[in-house]
């Protein structure tokens, strides 16, 4: 499984990427996870308010934080 | 009623005096701070539901089929609601240019969301009823589609930086738009209480000054450097505006409490608009995507409007 964080560096972005790694630990999830900080990166995935949640290259947040609950909720698929 | 409760804790629970500065002081801060909270607490929480339903990625397709003038007006609107989070600002430019809204359209948005947010609002409504509330709003939102319709005839667009005609931006999902009630509730409480959060200790900081200077602070002195009659004020309030940014949220009770002691309305609310639209940070952001005369050409046209619509306050209220 391959979950992608989009974020240029602030403060929501930093919190999503901790609850996505503690959804992850949860789940006893062996997922490739990594933090997108690239503007067009970002932007190639259509995503123009951050923080970016996308799973397997489906965008499933943009410019929210969701709680661990609903990101375990959103990897169970 | 809630004054009543105060003065009762202050002069009959604590035991300070009727006259005492210390009580009167200590009366105002317990006062303000927990009518400022509440407040804020109702409308940033009312505010965030609206915004779920408004996302950029919906603003953009919309703003992209509008024209110059018919689409400054929407664009100052969506400004409105929209936080202007510093890390947002780029991908949000990006992402309008992108979708062929007009830099001058672009530039309208650019102005009404940072300038016009529930923060400086609700404070505004808190402290001095909601007419100069509504009054700080409508010219804010006349200064963002004025300010926009001039960048747009100003023909600055090879004033972007390049890089960002180059950028292509993804088709958009459409599935992280579709929030259940509960989703949008949710978020809104966590927002409600970050934002509280973070910005009661500045607010405190401020109720704080503020009841230190409705003690101690020499009236005539104020009123003397800030009179209607002295022609800099304005202008100079601006300018202390533009490097004040992280405290917006604590200078508007200091502010209120200036114009408790004479200070005109029209400067304090041109102070609290270049706290807002003009800051530095904001700056550094925005010059990743544009060229310095663009950069310089924005804060200008969004100074001297706040600089005139401070005197025009002077004038008529």
């Amino acid at each position: 499984m391959k979950i992608r964080v989009l974020g240029p560096g602030c403060a929501n972005c930093k919190k999503l990427e901790a609850n996505v790694s503690e959804a992850a630990a949860q789940l006893e999830l062996d997922a490739d996870i990594q933090k997108v900080e690239d503007i067009q990166e970002i932007m190639s995935y259509g995503v123009l308010s951050t923080p970016g949640l996308v799973v397997d290259g489906v965008v499933k947040i943009s410019g929210r934080v969701p709680s661990v609950a609903e990101i375990i909720a959103i990897l169970k698929g | 009623m809630w004054q009543k409760a105060v003065d009762w804790l202050v002069y009959s629970l604590f035991g300070f005096g009727r006259t005492s500065i210390l009580g009167g002081a200590i009366d105002f801060f317990i006062y303000d701070m927990v009518k400022i909270l509440v407040m804020l607490t109702v409308i940033i929480y009312a505010m965030a539901i609206v915004r779920s339903f408004v996302p950029p990625e919906k603003v953009r397709v919309v703003l992209s089929k509008k024209n110059e003038y018919v689409g400054n007006v929407p664009a100052a609107l969506f400004g409105i609601i929209t936080p202007f989070c510093s890390c947002s600002a780029v991908p949000l430019f990006i992402g309008f240019i992108e979708a062929g809204v007009p830099l001058g359209v672009t530039f309208s948005f650019l102005v009404a969301s940072p300038m016009i947010n529930e923060i400086a609002v609700g404070l505004l409504w808190t402290l001095f009823g909601w007419k100069i509330a509504l009054i700080y709003v409508v010219s804010g939102l006349v200064i963002a589609v004025a300010a926009g319709i001039l960048i747009g005839r100003l023909g600055l667009e090879k004033w972007v930086e390049d890089f960002v005609y180059q950028i292509k931006v993804g088709a958009s999902t459409g599935e992280a738009m579709r929030l259940t009630w509960k989703n949008r509730s949710d978020d809104a409480k966590g927002y409600t209480v970050d934002l509280v959060k973070k910005i009661a200790p500045y607010i405190a900081l401020g109720v704080g000054i503020g009841a230190f200077i409705h003690g101690y602070a020499p009236e005539e002195f104020i009123s003397r450097v800030a009179a209607k009659t002295n022609p800099f004020a304005v202008p100079v309030a601006v300018l202390i505006g533009i490097p004040l940014y992280s405290n917006a949220a604590g200078t508007i009770p200091i502010v209120t409490t200036l114009i408790g002691k004479g200070v005109p309305m029209g400067t304090a609310l041109a102070f609290m608009m270049s706290v807002t639209a003009l800051s530095l940070p904001e700056l550094i952001i925005l010059r990743k995507v544009l060229k310095k005369p663009l950069l310089a050409t924005f804060f200008a046209v969004v100074g001297v409007a706040i600089i005139f619509t401070g005197y025009l306050f002077n004038l008529v209220i």
